[in-house]
């Protein structure tokens, strides 16, 4: 048992969902005159708890909208939490979106400095590690080419490049090992292994648990931002597959119409009244190998319709 | 307090590459490139001369470079409150990822804005030696005007920051005060030249700085007056724009 790293003690996330989003001067005063200014409340996570030692992997299982994201960015410092205590010891890389902090404008040169700064390194840290970043995203010459011509594979590999480069004490990874195509996936993989025998902690989401039983050496359960269970891999893994994919599986009729709901993005402001319902559930998800298949096969189906259209269009001329 | 500045310590080389990416993009792919600084202040400022020259009463020789002090400031102004305004919702996907002292990204807005103001005032250099000011003394109190312009531009962008992210419209609302403030700021017109000064000029900060940077620059001492005004709309600005941003940085990433 090594030192605690992170401790998380009774934090809780409300959201305030106006029943209506109010981004407007007029429409706030007219309301706030009326007295018409509602919140509904809404929390994500509710009372957590839990100790991460240095050199645990802890995996965090929950189906959609049980607060797993919400989790890491609050960890990650990118949220805060409405009450409750977190402490943090030592320097957390965030895995959670590759290539986040790019500047499309800026060529890869340009932005491998810009997301180490993001990332809080200084220059001089950088220009160390600048030709192993170059060497491990296998870009070439494509380094300097502005990010807005990369492909969304060359993009991710260039983000795991920087973002692993450093001997991060915390790393966090929202479902990002699968990064680029099999060759690349496979080195990502390795690097990351490498990391946990250095003794980094890992704070692991997932919705694939033979990746979790795999990585990770404990496991945590939510449940509509509730800590349900907080245990030894396998155990936790055993209890979420009987208790929650059973559960999946009998619900599996209505999977088509759900839609992943969790935190309201401000974007819809169109007079959606629906409430986040923390019922709603994807089991879609449960599978990423099998979505992803899907996902390339639609690909290829739109190429496909392109192809028809343009031959089409050829024919009329 | 002191957890701000360690912060601050580590993320200042944030600060450096993202005022750097701002000056870099501004006049990527523009064939003139970096020379637009100086380009088109002479263009403007040229603009504004021919156009307004016969509203003076007498004759001035050195009414472009009148023309050209304010005109240098209050572009300045306008430009890096409006991009402070935008910074939070235009950086939106990196707040949302990654933790950043999110006062980093008006701030680096209105340095990147205030370099290439520095750099454009080269064209005043240039203008003040063809039009013949000889600079006096008071050219070193220039530096006071400049700095209480940059200390206002920031207040005003994190006000601007903050109020953006909670309600679009202030980008419009801001456009409408800008245009109220360059027609109260004497940039092309001098004020001697009303048949009344009205009370909307003591409103506006720009005018004040504005007086006291043609003071400095035409060889005049600093009006007292105007410095006072300046100064407290520079500071109280601050003040508050460093308070509600602080107050309310925590509640962005869920409006944005």
């Amino acid at each position: 048992m090594g030192k605690v790293v992170i401790k998380v003690d009774k934090i809780g996330m409300r959201f305030n969902l106006m029943e209506k989003k109010v981004d407007n001067l007029k429409e706030y005063f007219i309301k706030l005159l009326k007295n018409e200014i509602r919140y509904q409340e809404f929390w994500a996570l509710k009372d957590i708890s839990f100790k991460v030692n240095q050199g645990d992997r802890l995996g965090i299982l929950g189906l959609n909208g049980a607060g797993k994201s919400t989790l890491l960015k609050i960890i990650a410092g990118v949220l805060k939490a409405s009450e409750g205590e977190l402490n943090i010891r030592g320097k957390i890389v965030p895995l959670l979106e590759l290539g986040a902090g790019f500047d499309a404008q800026y060529t890869g040169v340009e932005n491998i400095y810009l997301y180490g700064a993001v990332l809080g390194y200084p220059k001089e840290f950088i220009n160390e590690k600048f030709n192993e970043i170059v060497e491990f995203s296998e870009l070439g010459d494509f380094i300097n080419v502005p990010v807005k011509n990369y492909s969304s594979g060359m993009k991710a590999r260039l983000g795991f490049s920087i973002a692993t480069i450093m001997d991060p004490e915390i790393l966090i990874l929202d479902e990002v090992l699968s990064v680029g195509d099999a060759k690349f996936r496979k080195k990502s993989e390795k690097r990351i292994m490498d990391m946990f025998d250095k003794g980094v902690t890992v704070l692991f989401v997932s919705h694939s648990i033979e990746q979790i039983r795999r990585i990770c050496s404990r496991a945590i359960i939510l449940d509509k931002g509730i800590l349900v269970a907080d245990g030894p891999v396998e155990e936790t893994c055993n209890l979420y597959d009987e208790k929650y994919i059973g559960l999946e599986k009998a619900q599996k009729p209505k999977k088509k119409k759900k839609k992943k709901k969790k935190i309201p993005t401000e974007g819809n402001t169109d007079n959606s009244d629906s409430v986040p319902d923390a019922n709603v559930e994807v089991s879609m998800e449960l599978l990423p190998e099998v979505s992803n298949e899907l996902l390339a096969e639609t690909g290829n189906v739109l190429v496909a319709d392109e192809s028809i259209v343009v031959t089409q269009e050829t024919d009329i001329k | 307090m002191e957890r701000v500045f360690n912060n601050f310590k580590k993320y200042r080389y944030l600060l450096f590459e993202l005022t750097k990416k701002n000056i870099k993009l501004k006049y990527r792919r523009s064939y003139l490139g970096i020379l637009w600084t100086l380009l088109e202040p002479i263009l403007t400022a040229f603009v504004l001369t021919v156009v307004f020259v016969g509203f003076r009463k007498k004759a001035d020789p050195t009414f472009p470079v009148y023309v050209l002090t304010g005109r240098l400031l209050y572009s300045f102004f306008s430009q890096s409150t409006k991009q402070a305004m935008k910074s939070i919702r235009s950086n939106s996907g990196m707040i949302k990822k990654v933790y950043v002292p999110k006062y980093i990204y008006p701030l680096s807005n209105i340095l990147s804005n205030y370099i290439i103001f520095l750099i454009s005032m080269l064209v005043l250099f240039g203008a003040i030696i063809v039009f013949k000011i000889y600079p006096t003394i008071y050219i070193f109190n220039a530096f006071i005007p400049l700095i209480l312009l940059l200390i206002l531009s920031l207040g005003l962008g994190l006000i601007l920051a903050t109020l953006a992210v909670f309600f679009r419209d202030m980008v419009y609302l801001w456009d409408v005060i800008l245009m109220l403030v360059m027609y109260t700021s004497a940039i092309f017109y001098h004020i001697e030249d009303l048949d009344s000064k009205s009370w909307i000029f003591n409103l506006n900060p720009i005018y004040h700085i504005i007086v006291n940077f043609r003071n400095s620059v035409f060889g005049r001492p600093l009006d007292m007056n105007a410095l006072y005004i300046s100064l407290g709309y520079s500071v109280i600005s601050l003040v508050i724009g460093v308070v509600i941003f602080y107050k309310k940085q925590d509640k962005f990433i869920l409006n944005i």
